[in-house]
């Protein structure tokens, strides 16, 4: 189980993490700005295990890999929305962060509710309820599956 | 089943006859830009793989354009990290020649390939008819370790163009009157292809603006059919085409758009959104604070002439700082030749070196609490140019310098 950290549309790279960090030498002296501009106290607060729950059009903007990357370092277990922007998407699913389009979530959770996410079932559950997501093309469920691109590369290797 | 313009380049990329969209496919790339914002990430990632090498150095090239110059101590670890590294792997390199899609058009790009950029905006290659896609430092490490890729065939939205832009209207007024119509995420993971009649009336730097800015609606990349004005860019620039397709007459397009360039109206963009569009009249007497004249987007001579047309013999508002950022080199000493940098600082404009600039809200310009800029720059999010809340107005070159000439918003038939 993992709380809900709940967020609208449009939530563009800027705001997950800001330019002035992103030439910061690493992620991990990154990860305390993540989502400043919209809940400074998020980094703080969020728990290995937790999930970030959106609306439509997660993650627009800049292709800052750093935008999912702080999520992943800071334990966050996946991004569950309605939509996302495509390259936060393909990013996400490259170092290996699920990000699990689910219609229905959005509307009928809360921040701070507890959930469960089985991604093989493709099922979340919370409050109670089963909601269904939709699955990942095999492909990119294999890259998400190795642990991220980098992971197949050193197999090929 | 006939193909499109994404589709022909994917499909020859890939080694196969045909493509839908849909399908995934290993793809050879042409060319691989990374730039400041990332690569120090991504050479990271490098020195940690079990077999750390590089598949074709001719492929990459490195471009420091968003802090420029440097501008903390953190940022200067990041550069020197990029710059050695380039060093030691003879990797082609820029630093402070210019934001990096305008280098890479002036330098590289040429119709046909297909190019991985680690920067969002790298869908401006399509002007000249290339393929180009923004990806993050994982994406790029694993194109420069292997030479390949994979990519997911997207559908397109064809945008056929009629007629010509009035006078005193821009590229940019059309790029975001069409997001505005389709939306922020109007074209997630599609391919925005224009052509028509009405191409022929747009130079290679209004199809740059146009096609830099179809991130903006979600797009995957935005190709434009390459014709003679994009031959004539590209020899002028001692380069030829690799391939020039056209879509078929029988592909298939998710959805066909016509648009009239007559009707077309100088147009503002409101925080927080690229597609909250409204006709520029509608904002004209908004406080301002900056105003912005440059980017990848709207900072090339065109654009430089169009502002210094409006400023020639006024001055700038005192109540506002006016930064002038030509978008390279070329264009900074093309500028200087016409006398258009004379004339925005006769003005009283800041006229600053070229790179990414306030655009990308951390290294010049940077506005406070409450601020209002006006900006030729490609996003207008909460705090892109500084502080959380701060409010970022998207408009043309002509519109943000009449604004900077006034104080607040106006059109350049204002002045």
């Amino acid at each position: 189980m993992g709380k809900i950290f709940k967020f609208q549309q449009d939530v563009d790279t800027d705001q997950i993490i800001a330019s002035q960090y992103l030439l910061f030498p690493t992620i991990d002296e990154m990860k305390a700005y993540t989502f400043e501009s919209l809940d400074p106290e998020f980094a703080g607060k969020v728990q290995p295990g937790d999930y970030v729950v959106a609306s439509e059009n997660f993650g627009c903007g800049s292709s800052r890999e750093q935008a999912p990357s702080v999520l992943k370092a800071l334990g966050v277990k996946a991004v569950i929305a309605k939509s996302f922007a495509r390259i936060f998407y393909r990013n996400s699913i490259n170092i290996g962060l699920p990000v699990i389009v689910c219609k229905d979530l959005h509307e009928n959770v809360n921040q701070g509710d507890e959930m469960e996410l089985s991604m093989q079932e493709g099922i979340v559950r919370v409050n109670g309820k089963e909601y269904e997501c939709t699955k990942l093309p095999v492909y990119m469920q294999g890259i998400l599956d190795q642990g991220g691109l980098i992971a197949s590369l050193n197999k090929e290797d | 089943m006939g193909m499109t313009m994404a589709e022909k380049i994917i499909a020859a990329a890939a080694g196969v006859e045909e493509v839908k969209p849909g399908d995934i496919h290993t793809v050879e790339l042409d060319r691989l830009m990374s730039n400041d914002g990332t690569t120090h990430l991504t050479i990271d990632m490098y020195n940690k793989l079990k077999n750390p090498h590089i598949a074709d150095v001719n492929k990459l090239v490195w471009i420091v354009d968003h802090n420029v110059p440097c501008d903390s101590v953190k940022t200067a670890a990041s550069h020197k990290k990029m710059r050695d590294f380039a060093r030691e792997h003879e990797i082609t390199f820029y630093e402070g020649a210019g934001v990096c899609h305008q280098v890479m058009m002036e330098n590289h790009v040429t119709s046909g390939e297909l190019i991985f950029g680690a920067d969002s905006h790298t869908c401006a290659y399509g002007a000249v008819g290339a393929f180009g896609t923004g990806v993050g430092c994982t994406d790029y490490l694993y194109a420069m370790v292997t030479g390949k890729s994979w990519l997911l065939v997207p559908e397109t939205l064809r945008f056929e163009l009629k007629g010509k832009l009035p006078k005193g209207v821009y590229a940019r007024d059309l790029i975001l009157t069409i997001i505005g119509q389709i939306g922020a995420n109007g074209a997630n993971y599609m391919a925005m292809e224009f052509g028509g009649e009405g191409l022929k009336t747009l130079n290679i730097s209004d199809r740059i603006a146009i096609c830099n800015l179809c991130v903006e609606a979600g797009a995957k990349t935005a190709l434009m059919e390459v014709d003679e004005i994009t031959r004539a860019y590209l020899k002028e620039h001692g380069r030829e085409p690799k391939h020039a397709f056209q879509s078929d007459g029988d592909a298939n397009f998710a959805k066909v758009y016509e648009i009239d360039l007559s009707a077309i109206k100088p147009i503002v963009a409101k925080p927080h959104f690229v597609d909250s569009v409204v006709d520029a009249k509608e904002c004209v007497g908004t406080h301002i604070d900056e105003a912005f004249l440059g980017s990848c987007n709207n900072g090339r001579i065109e654009d430089l002439r169009a502002g210094a047309e409006v400023i020639k013999g006024k001055k700038v508002h005192p109540l506002v700082r006016f930064l002038v950022v030509p978008a390279s080199q070329t264009v900074y000493e093309q500028a200087l030749e016409e006398g258009i940098i004379k004339t925005f600082m006769e003005a009283g404009a800041i006229v600053m070196n070229p790179n990414c600039s306030v655009c990308w809200g951390s290294c010049q310009g940077v506005i406070g609490e409450n601020e209002v800029l006006i900006s030729t720059g490609t996003r207008n999010f909460k705090g892109r140019a500084g502080h959380k809340d701060s409010f970022v107005y998207l408009a043309s070159a002509a519109t943000v310098t009449a604004s900077a000439i006034k104080g607040e918003i106006a059109t350049a038939d204002m002045i």
